[in-house]
């Protein structure tokens, strides 16, 4: 099978693809969301014409309190405000200020104090580490009884290597989009991460799960020999499934990215970015993997 | 043939369903979608409560009655279904309890922070003694004896502004409780006048408007110290106290989080989710037809069925929908043909290996369900975890669509398409085979 022959090549790109990535996080690094940092977000809605953000940025100079404030647009007609926190009525003054010049209307307005960021901050990682544990847990479980020739551990393993590799490269779009569109994190990216989390496993799950079925028809002293051509013969057949499911996920993404209302279209795009990553993990990464594990072993 | 009418029943049963889903929509139903705050319009607003004074202990219970008093002040605003809710952070957090206050409808945030924090109106008002009697004379002539209290006092300027505190005492030898108030500067020039033009009349408090108690004043009082006493018990006196201290509220609270959402903008949100619901659905099953032919159709069919099955679980449980359960709902459409492929494609090996339709359908199935149990249930973890450590309502809305598509995608991949997929299938291999071929080539084997 060509791809677990080559697998060199697929681990030297993921290799390269993962680094960049971890470049960008330490240089660029990730834009956080008001949930995450504190501050207030307000989200205007322009009726007739819409300012351009220098037009934005001279309108609102004047207000003091508005420090470190940053533009968005958002759709045609709207643009987001983010800022540090301001009370309910400095923004009344912003937008009523605004109303002078422009018909604008207020369509969302959040503020979040810091203390709620930390906390959410230390959630997420919680629920990423809990999550993880619980499925490697759960995989080593249902692939108890293949012990041969690599152990239920190392299914749980490289399922844990693959998604670490699903879940750094949507960080990495989200570190390029931060930094050209000041796209930011949020809640929901995390609740996203999970999802890719969700997804990736189920992904590699399908193609272990062919193994596993395949290595039951061989007899014991074969196992380990004929190891990589079951793993050949497994990817072969499953690849037609992971892709079609995959496509029909992005279709179902691609619609919510596109039609789907501003709140949830970053969520949309990690999910698509997430689920191309797992796709490709599970087919190109995860089975080579364990191959590769065995040969290894086998030293 | 038994198949078939089972297949005829879930039809059935599903149309039954849509109509369900549909009819419920109308005016005055109970099943209505009931929509988040961000779908439907309206403010959010996230109190800590400072628990700090609170004697060890009694936290439930002050954080109760902050509840409740919240609850008094939110039911003014008149909104349909206000939510006000209690909840503790997490251990680490600096706001460990908090209030959430949800104002559907209510955009006029500074109203709302302004009504929620307000603090108690604490009044002395005198009794127009002159008029009272008048009134009460005419009543007892009548023989309707119906005050109504609040016309016979005039206010006299002392509010609860001008306490400096007030504290709870037990009066020897009876031990009987009173609440005794001390005055700032301002209120005690203020009462000492009161007390020295109108001894021998009474002097009211009124708490929010309704009179708490109604003492005579027996003397002149220059130090700015006042006693309320009567009919208290324990307990209600020191309600009082907690209430005149901390403006009524029995913890103070502080705003750490607002969000308002235009109604326009939920509505629009609202439009868009399910426009991309559509659009995902069409784009799905016209991969899925293209791809798989007639079982692509059956899939596109039993898609139909799990919409309609969330959409009934949604009105039945009943789940709040917010923009991210939308989005989770958008999500599970692609995921949920996953089991399909899964089935579909170890159809399509049977058939390689000669099997009949019908039979491979079967087989398909029975071969497919260990990745799709334990891929699923893999997801259903996540989705666990999500719910349970979301704080954010949002990241809740969508965990919790999320999980029960995930449940439901099950039962539709197994039972809804399983028994389609049969009720169309020939027993014999050849009549019909171009229908069950995969892919777009059409390569005669």
């Amino acid at each position: 099978m060509w791809i677990i022959k080559n697998r060199k090549i697929f681990y030297t790109f993921s290799s390269i693809l993962v680094a960049v990535v971890i470049g960008l996080l330490f240089t660029w690094g990730i834009r956080f969301g008001i949930d995450f940092t504190g501050g207030s977000l307000l989200e205007l809605e322009f009726d007739g014409k819409v300012p351009t953000h220098d037009e934005l940025y001279s309108d609102l100079e004047s207000y003091d309190f508005l420090a470190g404030y940053s533009l968005r647009s958002s759709g045609e007609t709207g643009e987001i405000l983010r800022t540090k926190e301001i009370t309910d009525e400095q923004k009344n003054t912003i937008i009523s200020g605004l109303q002078e010049s422009y018909s604008v209307t207020e369509s969302r307005f959040s503020s979040i104090g810091p203390t709620l960021g930390d906390e959410l901050k230390t959630k997420a990682i919680l629920a990423v580490v809990l999550a993880l544990f619980f499925i490697v847990m759960f995989i080593a479980f249902a692939f108890r009884h293949v012990s041969k020739p690599v152990s239920s551990w190392s299914y749980g393993g490289i399922t844990v290597v693959a998604f670490l590799h699903d879940l750094i490269i949507p960080l990495g779009a989200f570190s390029i989009m931060g930094h050209f569109v000041g796209l930011e994190v949020d809640s929901l990216f995390i609740t996203a991460l999970l999802v890719i989390l969700g997804y990736s496993i189920n992904d590699t799950i399908v193609v272990f799960d062919r193994i596993r079925e395949n290595l039951s028809g061989v007899s014991e002293e074969l196992k380990d020999k004929k190891f990589e051509s079951v793993v050949g013969k497994s990817v072969n057949e499953t690849i037609s499934r992971s892709i079609n499911t995959s496509l029909t996920t992005l279709i179902a993404l691609t619609a919510l990215y596109v039609y789907g209302g501003s709140v949830t279209q970053a969520f949309a795009l990690a999910l698509i970015v997430g689920v191309l990553a797992g796709t490709y993990s599970s087919i190109f990464l995860a089975s080579p993997l364990l191959v590769s594990l065995n040969n290894m072993s086998k030293k | 043939m038994k198949i078939r009418l089972t297949s005829i029943i879930i039809l059935i049963a599903l149309a039954l369903g849509g109509w369900f889903v549909y009819n419920t929509q109308k005016e005055g139903s109970n099943y209505q979608f009931k929509y988040g705050l961000d779908l439907q319009g309206g403010t959010h607003l996230m109190y800590r409560a400072d628990i700090s004074d609170v004697v060890d202990g009694d936290i439930n219970g002050a954080l109760n009655s902050l509840k409740e008093t919240i609850e008094r002040r939110v039911n003014i605003f008149g909104v349909s279904e206000p939510l006000v809710q209690t909840e503790v952070g997490g251990r680490l957090s600096e706001d460990k309890y908090r209030l959430i206050v949800e104002l559907p409808g209510v955009t006029d945030t500074s109203e709302a922070i302004r009504l929620i924090g307000q603090t108690p109106l604490l009044e002395f008002r005198l009794l127009d003694s002159g008029k009272a009697l008048k009134i009460s004379q005419e009543q007892i002539e009548d023989g309707t004896l119906n005050i109504d209290v609040n016309e016979l006092y005039v206010p006299t300027g002392l509010t609860g502004g001008l306490l400096e505190r007030a504290q709870l005492q037990f009066v020897p030898p009876t031990n009987e409780p009173v609440v005794s108030l001390k005055f700032n500067s301002e209120g005690k020039d203020l009462f000492s006048e009161l007390t020295k033009n109108n001894i021998g009349e009474v002097l009211a408090i009124f708490l929010d408007g309704e009179p708490v108690s109604a003492p005579v004043i027996n003397s002149h009082i220059a130090n700015g110290q006042a006693q309320i006493s009567g009919a208290f018990t324990t307990e209600e006196a020191r309600l009082l106290v907690r209430d005149l201290n901390f403006g009524a509220l029995p913890v103070p609270i502080e705003l750490i989080e607002t969000q308002t959402v235009g109604p326009t903008l939920g509505q629009e949100t609202l439009y868009k989710g399910a426009m991309a619901l559509m659009i995902g659905f069409i784009a799905i099953t016209i991969f899925l037809v293209i791809w798989y032919r007639l079982l692509g159709l059956i899939a596109g069919l039993s898609l139909i069925g799990y919409v309609i099955i969330m959409l009934m679980l949604f009105k039945l449980i009943p789940v709040t929908l917010t923009s991210s359960g939308v989005a989770g709902l958008i999500l599970s459409l692609g995921m949920t043909v996953d089991a399909n492929v899964l089935i579909f494609e170890r159809m399509r090996e049977e058939l390689k290996g000669g099997a009949s339709p019908y039979n491979a359908i079967q087989t398909g199935v029975k071969r497919a369900w260990s990745s799709i149990r334990d891929g699923n249930l893999s997801s259903l973890i996540s989705a666990v975890i999500l719910y349970w450590f979301a704080g954010a309502a949002i990241v809740k809305g969508f965990a919790l669509v999320f999980a029960i598509g995930i449940a439901v995608s099950m039962f539709t991949a197994i039972f809804v398409t399983k028994i389609f997929a049969m009720a169309v299938s020939p027993d014999t291999k050849d009549r019909f085979k171009w229908l069950f071929n995969m892919g777009i080539s059409n390569k005669k084997k």
